[in-house]
């Protein structure tokens, strides 16, 4: 078993030792600290400690990783103190069977002396900001990519009380009820809560399609309804950037009818027949105007469909319109469209959420039944979170790329916004599965993602027996915010107290609800914003005017006038930020520092997100430290945008799928705010996603009322 | 909610064109994305995840390997483009040409700068790009002074106290039927922006898959170049701006190449001297051509009024074989390079024309004095589509350099990338490598990592042929001389055509000879190749053993080849059909003779009285009559008997 040479802390003052003497992370990754002149390399996502067994508390260490196979579970100092175990306790699998092997999570033996709560890290991290500061002067991109390293080490300072310290949250014990058998720091949840079971209504594609079947109502009857509810809305919304024409729209409807009526079955027409749909405006239909809601592709339409609009389209959906969205996805609040705000149809004054902020107020406004949007680091589980509807992020590469246009190509996925879970599932069934033109997209089988959807009266009194939850402890922690590794500060005590009744709920369901601490978590957001700004500084490279969309400039000043002319008047603010960010993270010098440390930091995420649901056949979290914020609130500060979505990013980037049902209110505009429950589950464990969602969908016992009225008198 | 796309996008043929013509399938060849293969078919990375899941904590370590970063191809791609192809021109006034021909018409034409903007971009305004052209007014005004190409002597005098150390980067195009990431077809010369599709074109939204046959043409060329090929590789970005360029990055190899550490064995002519060398293979990398650039407008690029693009070429694949800097003069680097095309042809993996542009040699040449180990300043050339070219576009710098060091100006060398003018027989500074691009090489996310099985590496290992040096060994083993050698071996068409005579028996020097002289001449005035020629290997060893047998005379053989040549009939058909056959009838020739010497008492009297140089009159006078058909060994023996008997 690898040994584990663990220091203790260092007095404040002493950065310089500190910062030699941490020169290797917790992975054995060498850490560049090094501040030779002209080279100082910037850690931005360093991790210099591990958890301690016992008290969860992180200390600073210098360790040799320990091979896969060993397990380590060494309580640190303190709690050696204490005398709850003996120094460098090890287990193995073998001996101690229930141990569960989680490496990545837990490894400490403090050989120093007492760690100071705080002091010496907050020491390196200063100076680490300020190094980080010193390298900014080069650039401007640099001063923002340092900024979210500062951010993240200055601990989301503008987010409130936490982390005066500048310390990358830690993560704390939670109760005293500190299981030291287990591998995992996992805390049994004790609170029950009544269970109070309600009815909720089927899906609305089905029950379109049985008024179809049943020829209640035709599908242009159906169409017009939308149509209408399209103009009406539109006004006060502005969902969409395009809305197909009616007579495109009815014809198709009629088509329809027409089928039904020479005796056609209704499933020879597809799942989705006469299904009014939404499709973010990143994904390319053809003929359709396909924006990406920047101004440099105004007008552009594609000459083909994306799969997955031609999965829908195949299915018998009929394409309302494309939505907006923030400029080729980048923003958390669809305030980045180049042509207009979307609002959120539960308070007009606040944003939708983003990117897909368009095809989230559309279903939620009933604009359309369901909608296609994309998730690159949240952009469809805000929405939905904001905007109070079921939002499916599928695994990357269920679901073809193809024609989704590139914001970050390693972390995009294209997914579902519904009202309840059933349409999700059956939209995923249809846009999912390989695609021979996308190289990323998986070969693995699609099930039937609503076989495991069986209708409320059916269910047993504990339909979620047996299945084992956890709850991240650094999204919900509760505290003073001084509390090392909690990501409490930002996150809203009323979207805390959601996630924790949502979870009791599932409890009385049946399953196993635990507390598991992700030390990693808090270090996604960072890598997220180093990784996705560095694929799209090339993804958005092919903007240059020379083929298609907006050309500027190019009459008088050359080549290179017209590449400054057509990106400087057709990229939004956000955008250039982020392409700034990203090809400086990737210039020659700098990859090391920024990308291929944002790539190690993705692998430890990835790997302790895996290992975390080895053990939890979902983990449940929060979607957004908030429920919508107010238009324009965020739109200056684009690092407390960024913080948004910290609760996200971590699934894309281990590329993971995760649903979001909705699971409360928080009070807010006239009819309260609602916040979205987030799962995430295994990979390709979709169906088993929906299926507890579903489950707590139709058992929730917060139900969302119905929406305001959207029309202003 | 918006106007309608007002400007018609510049594919609008394409758009207007039949649904069958966007084609967004991927490459024919492609390679197939399920995961599990394992028997011998090469497979993208099954792992699920994102692709870059592999370059984990410990990925990327040797992240910036010491290769140069080679600058994209640009400019001067004008040249290659094929009059007969001649682009559209451009909607510089706002005219639409091109866009119509998109219509139900079955041809594709379009124009990617045809917009209805009528904007277009240009080189001729003040601030223009570089072009070859500006650069080559600028140096030759500025840093040059004007003279011819370096002379033998020169080159000579420059060989006795400098050394030269030269290493090439040559770009193949793999001749699969269709591009790298796409299923646009591959060929040459089609109507300008006809072979192009969504994800050639790189619009918004499309994905490259790679080309399976690409792989395989790569490990092939690899295998053949003693490379040791990568179990696994992965692809990465090259990111630059340029109008050929459509993604705005080249998908290229960075870190991981496909191959690494070959060599090519080398037999220099005879004619300057002879003798073997061996050049080393740095490494070779699979990437993606870009599309080219067409100045028009004008014949010359400094008086073009507008810039068009073609992106025909753009996705096809290329290998970048990268070799060691081994080579110490032009001849040597010329002789590599033909080597490289030679094997390229021998193993079917490209046509290997430089004038086609289908193989591209960057040329990189320093120069130190003799003796020293340090390597003098490097200087990269382009632009050069011959072989010639090459050989005289380093002597010349290398002369260029040499004088530079003597006169004590070492530091005026600096390291640039200078272009080959074929027209003034020198070479001109393009760019300094000082401005040199920060290409930002990163892992293509859109493509999963290459993993070849063993069996995969094996069975293609199978498909290499016979490589142009193990040829020349062998012909050498066979007694032929290393001229013949270098002749035969040369062209693996004709090494085919050559063996499958001897196969039929035939002799090898008579064959070699045959081959060599009189087919070769003909197919050359013909403009003819070995392909083209209807003639059988078997019908030639009938022809030799029909002269050898003495069955025709060499006369008729030489007389009736180009009939075998073009028609392809067996040479005894043609011998019996036309009575060629040679007369060997001592009584028939006795007649002919007698007839002769009987129509030439004078010459007969002549010769009689000492006058026996018209001996050769009689001989030319009695083939004649025969129809040259008369066996000269025995007509001559009776001629002469004969002669002397009255």
């Amino acid at each position: 078993m690898a040994a584990i040479a663990a220091r203790g802390s260092v007095a404040p003052g002493t950065h310089h030792r500190l910062m030699h003497d941490i020169s290797t992370c917790c992975t054995g990754q060498e850490v560049h600290f090094r501040r030779s002149p002209g080279v100082s390399r910037l850690p931005i996502l360093a991790v210099c400690r591990r958890l301690c067994t016992l008290c969860s508390k992180m200390t600073p260490f210098r360790a040799v990783i320990p091979s896969a196979s060993a397990t380590f579970r060494n309580p640190c100092k303190a709690c050696n103190w204490h005398g709850r175990a003996s120094p460098s306790t090890q287990f193995s699998k073998s001996r101690d069977p229930e141990a569960i092997s989680f490496p990545g999570f837990l490894a400490i033996r403090p050989g120093g002396k007492q760690h100071q709560k705080g002091a010496h890290s907050s020491a390196t991290f200063s100076s680490t900001a300020s190094m980080a500061l010193s390298v900014a002067a080069a650039a401007s991109a640099t001063s923002l990519l340092c900024s979210i390293a500062v951010s993240q080490r200055q601990g989301w300072g503008h987010l409130g009380s936490f982390s005066s310290t500048g310390l990358i949250p830690l993560p704390r014990r939670l109760t005293s009820d500190c299981r030291r058998s287990s591998q995992l720091h996992v805390v049994r949840n004790v609170t029950t809560v009544k269970s109070s079971v309600a009815t909720k209504p089927a899906g609305a594609i089905r029950k379109i399609q049985r008024m179809l079947e049943s020829r209640e109502r035709s599908a242009v009857e159906i169409t017009e309804e939308y149509l209408s509810r399209v103009g009406a809305l539109e006004p006060s919304l502005h969902s969409f950037l395009h809305v197909a024409s009616d007579d495109e729209m009815l014809t198709q409807a009629a088509a329809l009818d027409r089928h039904l009526a020479e005796g056609k079955e209704l499933a020879a027409l597809g799942p989705l027949a006469g299904v009014p749909t939404g499709v973010k405006d990143n994904i390319c239909t053809k003929g359709m105007p396909t924006t990406a809601g920047s101004k440099i592709l105004e007008g552009y339409r594609p000459p083909y469909d994306a799969s997955v609009v031609k999965r829908i389209k195949d299915a018998g959906a009929l394409v309302v319109g494309k939505t907006n969205l923030d400029e080729f996805g980048m923003g958390s609040s669809t305030e980045n469209s180049a042509y207009f705000r979307t609002a959120n149809p539960w308070d007009l004054s606040r944003v939708p959420g983003g990117s897909s902020g368009g095809s989230a107020a559309a279903v939620a406004a009933n604009q359309c039944v369901a909608a296609l949007g994309s998730d690159t680091g949240g952009s469809i589980r805000l929405p939905a979170s904001f905007c109070g509807l079921v939002g499916l992020k599928p695994t990357y590469g269920r679901v073809s790329r193809l024609g989704l246009i590139g914001y970050a190509s390693s972390l995009d996925t294209i997914g579902v916004l519904a009202q309840s879970v059933e349409d999700a599932a059956i939209m995923m069934g249809v846009i999912s599965g390989q695609d021979i033109c996308d190289s990323t997209s998986s070969h693995s089988e699609v099930p039937d993602y609503t076989a495991g959807l069986e209708p409320l009266d059916s269910f047993s009194s504990k339909p979620l027996k047996g299945v084992r939850l956890g709850i991240i402890k650094e999204t919900i922690g509760e505290g003073d915010g001084l509390e090392e590794g909690v990501i409490r500060g930002g996150v809203d005590s009323g979207v805390i107290n959601a996630i924790k009744d949502a979870g009791r709920h599932l409890e009385e369901l049946g399953a196993t609800l635990d507390e598991v601490s992700l030390p990693t978590f808090a270090l996604g957001l960072p890598a997220y914003y180093v990784l996705a700004t560095s694929e799209a500084s090339s993804n958005l490279a092919r903007y240059d005017g020379v083929r298609y969309g907006l050309r500027e400039g190019g009459e008088d000043n050359g080549l290179a006038g017209m590449y400054k002319e057509t990106r400087r008047r057709g990229l939004g603010p956000e955008v250039k930020r982020r392409i700034l960010m990203g090809t400086y993270a990737l210039s020659a010098g700098y990859y090391d520092a920024y990308y291929k440390k944002a790539q190690q930091v993705r692998t430890l995420v990835q790997q302790d997100l895996v290992r975390a649901l080895s053990i939890f056949d979902a983990l449940l979290l929060p979607t957004a430290p908030t429920a919508a914020f107010r238009l324009g609130e965020k739109i200056t500060e684009p690092l407390s945008m960024y913080v948004g979505d910290m609760m996200t990013v971590n699934v894309n980037l281990a590329g993971l799928p995760a649903l979001v049902v909705p699971c409360g209110t928080v009070p807010g505009g006239p009819k309260g705010l609602p916040v979205g429950l987030q799962l995430i589950g295994r990979a390709f464990g979709e169906g088993q996603l929906l299926r507890y969602g579903h489950i707590f969908e139709q058992t929730a016992p917060v139900r969302l009322g119905p929406l305001p009225e959207l029309i202003p008198a | 909610m918006h106007p309608s796309a007002a400007h018609a996008i510049s594919w609008s043929g394409v758009q207007r064109s039949s649904a069958a013509s966007i084609c967004l399938c991927p490459p024919a060849e492609r390679v197939a994305c399920s995961g599990g293969a394992t028997g011998g078919q090469p497979r993208v990375h099954s792992l699920w995840g994102p692709p870059q899941q592999r370059r984990d904590v410990n990925g990327g370590a040797n992240r910036f390997p010491t290769r140069r970063q080679v600058p994209p191809p640009k400019g001067c791609v004008c040249d290659a483009l094929p009059k007969e192809t001649g682009m559209k021109s451009l909607s510089v006034r706002g005219k639409e040409e091109g866009c119509q021909g998109g219509g139900g018409g079955g041809r594709r034409r379009l124009l990617l700068l045809s917009r209805g903007s009528g904007a277009s971009w240009t080189t001729s305004g003040p601030s223009s790009s570089r072009t070859a052209e500006s650069w080559a007014n600028h140096c030759c005004r500025t840093l040059l002074t004007v003279r011819a190409a370096s002379t033998a002597t020169d080159v000579a005098e420059a060989a006795t106290e400098y050394e030269a150390v030269i290493g090439l980067e040559t770009h193949v195009q793999l001749a699969a039927k269709t591009k790298a990431f796409c299923s646009c077809p591959s060929e040459f010369g089609a109507e300008p922006n006809s072979n192009v599709c969504p994800v050639c074109m790189g619009l918004p939204g499309t994905l490259p898959v790679l080309n399976e046959k690409v792989l395989e043409l790569a490990v092939r060329t690899s295998l053949a170049l003693g490379c040791n090929i990568a179990r696994t590789s992965k692809f990465d970005r090259k990111q630059y701006f340029y109008p050929d360029l459509p993604k705005g990055y080249q998908i290229s190899q960075f870190d991981e190449p496909l191959a690494t550490g070959g060599h090519v064995d080398i037999d220099l002519p005879v004619e300057s001297g002879g003798g073997h060398c061996r050049v080393g293979i740095t490494r070779a990398h699979v990437e993606e051509d870009a599309g080219k650039i067409v100045y028009a407008g004008a014949d010359r690029l400094s008086g073009s009024e507008y810039t068009q693009v073609d992106l025909n070429r753009a996705g096809i694949p290329v290998l970048e074989i990268v070799s060691e800097p081994d080579m110490r003069t032009g001849l040597q680097a010329a002789e590599y390079a033909s080597e490289v095309q030679r094997i390229v042809r021998y193993i079917g993996v490209s046509n290997g024309n430089m004038q086609e542009g289908s193989m591209r040699c960057d040329v990189n040449v320093s120069v130190r004095p003799k003796g020293r180990a340090k390597l003098g300043t490097k200087v990269e050339i382009k632009n050069m589509n011959s072989f010639s070219a090459i050989q005289k576009a380093i002597d010349f710098e290398i002369v260029r350099q040499v004088e530079l060091l003597k006169e004590g100006k070492g530091d005026d060398i600096c390291q640039e990338t200078r272009l080959w003018d074929e027209g003034n027989q020198q070479t001109i500074a393009m760019r300094s490598k000082e401005g040199l691009a920060d290409y930002r090489y990163f892992p293509e996310p859109d493509l999963r990592e290459v993993v070849l099985a063993e069996e995969y590496i094996d069975r293609v290992r199978q498909t290499v042929p016979e490589l142009p040096h193990e040829k020349r060994r062998r012909y050498e083993a066979a007694g032929l001389s290393m001229k013949d050698v270098l002749v035969l071996a040369n062209d693996v068409d004709v090494a085919e055509y050559f063996e499958a005579v001897l196969a039929c028996g035939t002799d090898v020097k008579s064959a070699a000879n045959w081959i060599m002289g009189d087919v070769t001449a003909f197919l050359k005035a013909n403009k003819m190749t070995v392909r083209d020629m209807k003639m059988l290997p078997s019908s030639l060893a009938e022809l030799i053993s029909l002269i050898e047998d003495k069955t025709i005379s060499g006369k008729i053989g030489k007389e009736i080849l180009p009939e075998l040549l073009t028609t392809g009939t067996a040479p005894r058909k043609i011998v019996e059909a036309k009575g060629l056959l040679q007369i060997s009838d001592p009584a028939a020739l006795e007649a002919i003779i007698d007839e002769v010497l009987a129509a030439n008492p004078k010459q007969l009297q002549d010769y009689r009285q000492g006058k026996t140089k018209l001996q050769g009159f009689f001989t030319g006078q009695v083939m004649k009559k025969s129809g040259g058909k008369a066996n000269p060994v025995l007509m001559n023996e009776i001629l002469v008997r004969k002669l002397n008997s009255g």
